[in-house]
């Protein structure tokens, strides 16, 4: 897991969706943020390793994530490859208690 | 008792197969492992890159242990650490700033290719100039390919095997390819020169141009590759030059830690170096009695000997060395070869059969009535028997001419009984008879279980076939299935039945209530567009869609491309539009800049290439609806002129094939399906290949085909009945329909659902209503088209939070 920046608010809860995935762009670099059905938070790159998949379209099952062009799988705690050649990088993401994102890169 | 250390260097196929067969032998309780691979990758087969290379598999599908397999089985991996030496005193391995103590090591650094000493291979820098490359590892495999696109020409230099596979890889990426070799005919090693002569004739019928006795002497070009030329003078322009000429085993490792080296790393009957008796050596790397071996069948026997030894499983055990056969997986041609190449003294008899033209070749070598070396070229039916000779040194059969050909007697394939026991079924991976017959006695009752405790067939696959009819034999019809196979999905363990019960009995309506309910509240990413379409089957207006639960495509009601991008196919029943709708899809391309335009094999439009932000725009300014050219949903009815225009038709095809689509819109089904109608038996709209198709025969008639497809299998489809009026079209199209929606598989096409249930048995139901349902499955498809609702409009309205944003910013 990379991330020793310091934390920031990203956005609040409501505008990513149970289950789904949406990118965001901080200072220049692309992020996919998910909010699984759980209710926890997770921040991997955009881009898949592969061949640059949109990772916030993949599908999300408990705290895993299938890229939508191939379906390598990554665990979305610690971007370790589940299937596939190589892990993608987490940061570390934890909600406060208005319902903000708050991340370290 | 305390574990001891083990540090593997070298994770390739030997090296990680030596730790598969240490734990075998319980290794797991004797040693903490840690295994140190050059290669930033869990370990693949490498003799698999052929087929990543000509693009039969994929990256994905040739890894033998994924990084989660060194993690269950509690192995440090160092993925992408290069180990610089053993320091023997200390016992430590030292690699890239990474120390680990061991009390047992093992050397399994394999070869790399050889490079011949040709002027102008290297940049003043020392690397590779640009468009040389080996082919050895995935990366190399990546980096031909990233370089061959938009290229045309390229060289293999170097006929072995390596190289001939490598040629025809690349003809993979439209390149023109020629094998240059320096000696007098091709495989040198396994072949003589007729075999050499007719295998040059089979690679030219297949494009590849061979030069023989070729010495290159240097490869031209200033910054990147533009040729290469040869000492008789003559040269060839190319843009890219594979070297295949051969390997030399990894030592350095072995020689800065004081072991004995030759030409490769010596090691004793056991495996382990003379100089240590902690530090065994493996693989291609390793020096056996004056021999190394660059194939995988001898490593699999020393990394069994080397096991036997390190653990102390059997101390008795010994390497002898192997006796080496080959088979060329070369797409198009079929040839195997073990031993001599030509005889060596007078008592060694040839047996010969020669037919050039057919490409077919057989040649045996035979001493005191024992095979000693044979070639198989274009025919090689015989090679399993010859290669269990050969392996067993075991007295061949006085009928000489039986050993080259099948003459009807006996059988084939020796019946199971017969077959000796220690038959080698699996050449890649070494297993025998035995060894299935003996995993099935230990308990294992599923194909799959066997198959993966012993790998078998699970190396180049060749072999499957033969693997699962001995299992069958060896378990005598008491094979059980893997209870997995009849999941409906692999994260709820039920079969579709069940769990269509289940989620009836218990009310399930959403994919995260059925999670709950029956799969302890795990949620299997995987499993959730299975459950999303079946819900929407079983349930229809009362299902409560979860936007989460769907692929992206069904998401956003698009596409995906390789590029993140979607494309847009507007629903245009029959393949029949107008010049006004026309019109507006042209404005549409033109005001959101569509890079491309097509016209899709379903008869209808594709606008590609559309950003996500832009669809319900674009949707909106359409005014269609969605063709939903995207999802595992009814898709199209092409369509025919049929009998308004064409002099042939005698019925009325589109106005059938637009019924159909106006009906099924774009309900949710276990596959695509895709339906035809045609005028007249010429069938312009190939309904016979469809999944189901409609044919108008003399006499106002339609035939009704079934399970037809003519995508990546083709299977023409099966005459369901004939009926006499349109109306009965759509009942029977409507029974089957919803037949197959509640009974097939997820994922399984009609053409593989109506072979596995049979057409009588669906006829029975569909056409006789053998089972008292075909009013109910009318009725349930009634209710899923009323439930339908266009996405496209639907989306406009959606609530669904940033639905079609690409990209969020950062809340200030
Ligand atoms: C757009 C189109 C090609 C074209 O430009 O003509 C197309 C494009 C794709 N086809 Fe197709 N197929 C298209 C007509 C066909 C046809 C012809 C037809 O429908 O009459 C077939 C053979 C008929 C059949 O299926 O029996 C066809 C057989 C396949 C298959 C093989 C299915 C099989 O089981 O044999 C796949 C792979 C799959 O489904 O897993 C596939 C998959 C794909 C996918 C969806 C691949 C993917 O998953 O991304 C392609 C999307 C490309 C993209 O970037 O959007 N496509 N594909 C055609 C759209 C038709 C339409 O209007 O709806
Ligand atoms: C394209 C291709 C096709 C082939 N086809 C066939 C075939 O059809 N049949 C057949 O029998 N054989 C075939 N082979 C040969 C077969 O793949 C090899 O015999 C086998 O892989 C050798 O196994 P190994 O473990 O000794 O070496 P490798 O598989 O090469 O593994 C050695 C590993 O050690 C790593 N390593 C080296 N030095 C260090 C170090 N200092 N520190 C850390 N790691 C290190 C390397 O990076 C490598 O990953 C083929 C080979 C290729 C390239
Ligand atoms: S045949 Fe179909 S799946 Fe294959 S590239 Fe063409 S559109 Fe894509
Ligand atoms: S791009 Fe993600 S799996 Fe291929």
């Amino acid at each position: 897991m990379s991330g020793n920046g310091t934390e920031r608010f990203v956005t609040t809860l409501g505008e990513i969706p149970a289950g789904e995935g949406r990118t965001f762009e901080i200072d220049g670099k692309r992020v996919a943020i998910f909010h699984t059905r759980a209710g926890e938070v997770f921040a991997i790159d955009a881009m898949c390793p592969h061949r640059g998949g949109p990772m916030a379209d993949g599908l999300v099952g408990d705290a895993t994530v299938l890229c939508p062009l191939h379906a390598w799988k990554f665990d979305l705690r610690t971007g370790n490859a589940i299937t596939g050649l190589c892990s993608i990088n987490a940061y570390p993401t934890r909600l406060d208690d208005k319902n903000h994102i708050l991340l370290k890169i | 008792m305390t574990k001891q250390k083990l540090v593997v260097v070298g994770n390739g196929m030997a090296g990680a197969r030596a730790v598969e067969e240490i734990l075998a032998r319980g290794g797991a309780e004797q040693f903490d492992i840690t295994m140190f691979g050059d290669e930033p990758y869990g370990n693949y087969n490498r003799i698999l890159l052929s087929n990543v290379l000509n693009g039969s598999q994929n990256e994905e599908e040739i890894f033998l242990n994924p990084l989660s397999w060194y993690r269950e089985n509690n192995i440090k991996l160092h993925a992408g650490v290069r180990v610089e030496r053993i320091v023997r005193t200390s016992r430590h391995v030292v690699g890239n700033g990474v120390v680990e103590p061991y009390d047992k090591a093992i050397i399994a650094t394999g070869s790399r290719s050889y490079l011949p000493p040709v002027r102008g291979l290297h940049r003043s820098d020392g690397s590779l100039k640009p468009g040389v490359f080996v082919f050895r590892s995935l990366d190399d495999c990546r980096a031909i390919a990233g370089y061959a696109e938009g290229r045309a020409r390229a060289v293999v230099i170097g006929g072995g095997l390596l190289g001939l596979e490598a040629a025809r890889g690349l003809q993979n990426f439209g390149l023109r390819v020629e094998v240059v070799h320096r000696g007098s005919h091709l495989m040198g090693q396994q072949l003589d020169g007729v075999a050499g002569s007719i295998l040059k004739n089979t690679m030219h019928a297949m494009d590849v141009a061979v030069h023989l006795r070729k010495n290159t002497e240097a490869v031209l070009g200033e910054d990147h590759v533009t040729g290469i030329s040869f000492s008789d003078g003559t040269a060839l322009d190319c843009d890219m030059v594979v070297i295949a000429t051969g390997i030399s085993p990894n030592v350095e490792v072995a020689v800065r830690s004081g072991l004995t080296v030759e030409r490769a790393i010596v090691a004793d009957d056991h495996m382990r170096s003379p100089d240590d008796p902690n530090i065994f050596v493996v693989g291609e790397c390793a020096q056996h009695r004056g021999m190394s071996y660059g194939l995988v069948a001898p490593l699999w026997e020393q990394a069994k000997v080397l096991a036997d030894h390190i653990t102390g499983a059997n101390t008795a055990n010994a390497y002898r060395g192997s006796k080496v056969s080959t088979k060329l997986k070369v797409m198009g041609v079929e040839l195997a070869s073990m031993g001599v190449t030509e005889p060596e003294d007078e008592r060694d008899e040839i047996i010969q059969f020669t037919e050039p033209k057919k490409g077919v070749y057989k040649k045996l070598i035979v001493r005191d009535g024992r095979l000693i070396g044979a070639i198989l070229l274009g025919d090689i039916s015989k090679a399993a028997y010859l290669t269990q000779a050969f392996d067993r040194n075991t007295p061949l059969p006085e009928d000489r001419l039986a050993l080259l050909f099948d003459l009807g007697t006996p059988s084939k394939r020796v019946t199971m009984d017969e077959m000796p026991l220690d038959t080698q079924v699996c050449n890649c991976n070494g297993v025998s008879k035995g060894a299935l017959m003996a995993c099935v006695k230990s308990g294992r009752r599923t194909t799959k279980a066997v198959m993966d405790a012993t790998r078998a067939g699970l190396g180049c696959g060749s072999c499957k076939g033969l693997v699962e009819e001995v299992i069958q034999w060896a378990a005598g019809g008491h094979l059980e299935e893997d209870p997995s196979v009849h999941y409906y999905v692999p994260g709820v363990p039920l079969n579709k039945t069940d769990l269509i019960r289940a989620c009836r009995e218990q009310n399930l309506k959403s994919v995260s209530s059925v999670f709950k309910a029956l799969a302890g509240g795990k949620e299997d990413a995987g499993s959730k567009p299975g459950l999303a379409s079946l819900l929407s089957i079983i349930w229809a207006g009362e299902y409560e869609e979860e936007r989460d639960a769907r692929f992206i495509n069904e998401r956003v009601h698009a596409n995906i491309q390789r590029d993140g991008t979607f494309s847009v196919i507007p629903q245009m029943a029959g393949g029949v539009t107008s010049p006004a709708q026309l019109r507006r899809i042209a404005d549409v391309a033109e005001k959101y800049h569509v890079p491309l335009v097509k016209l899709t094999g379903g008869q209808r439009i594709d606008l590609v290439g559309v950003k996500k932000d832009d669809l319900p725009k674009m949707w909106q300014d359409l005014g269609m609806p969605s063709g939903h050219a995207y999802g595992k949903s009814y898709r199209t009815c092409k369509s025919c002129i049929g009998t308004d225009y064409c002099r042939y038709g005698v019925g009325d095809s589109i106005a059938l094939a637009v019924r159909i689509e106006t009906y099924l819109k774009g309900i949710d089904s276990p596959h695509k399906l895709k339906m035809a109608t045609a005028g007249c038996p010429r069938n312009c709209s190939e309904a016979m290949v469809k999944d189901f198709g409609a044919v108008a025969v003399e006499g106002g008639r339609w035939e009704l085909y079934i399970g037809g497809a003519a995508g990546a299998h083709v299977r023409k489809g099966d005459i369901l009945c004939t009926v006499d009026s349109p109306d009965a079209v759509m009942t029977y199209l409507s029974r089957f329909v919803q037949y197959y929606r509640e009974n097939a598989k997820y994922l399984e096409r009609t053409y593989s659902f109506v072979e596995r249930v049979g057409l009588e048995k669906i006829r029975a139901i569909v056409v006789d209503d053998s089972e008292g349902i075909a009013a109910q499955l009318e009725a349930n498809l009634l209710s899923s088209t009323t439930a339908y609702k266009d996405p496209w409009k639907a989306a406009l309205t959606s609530q669904v939070p940033n639905e079609f944003s690409s990209l969020l910013r950062v809340i200030q």
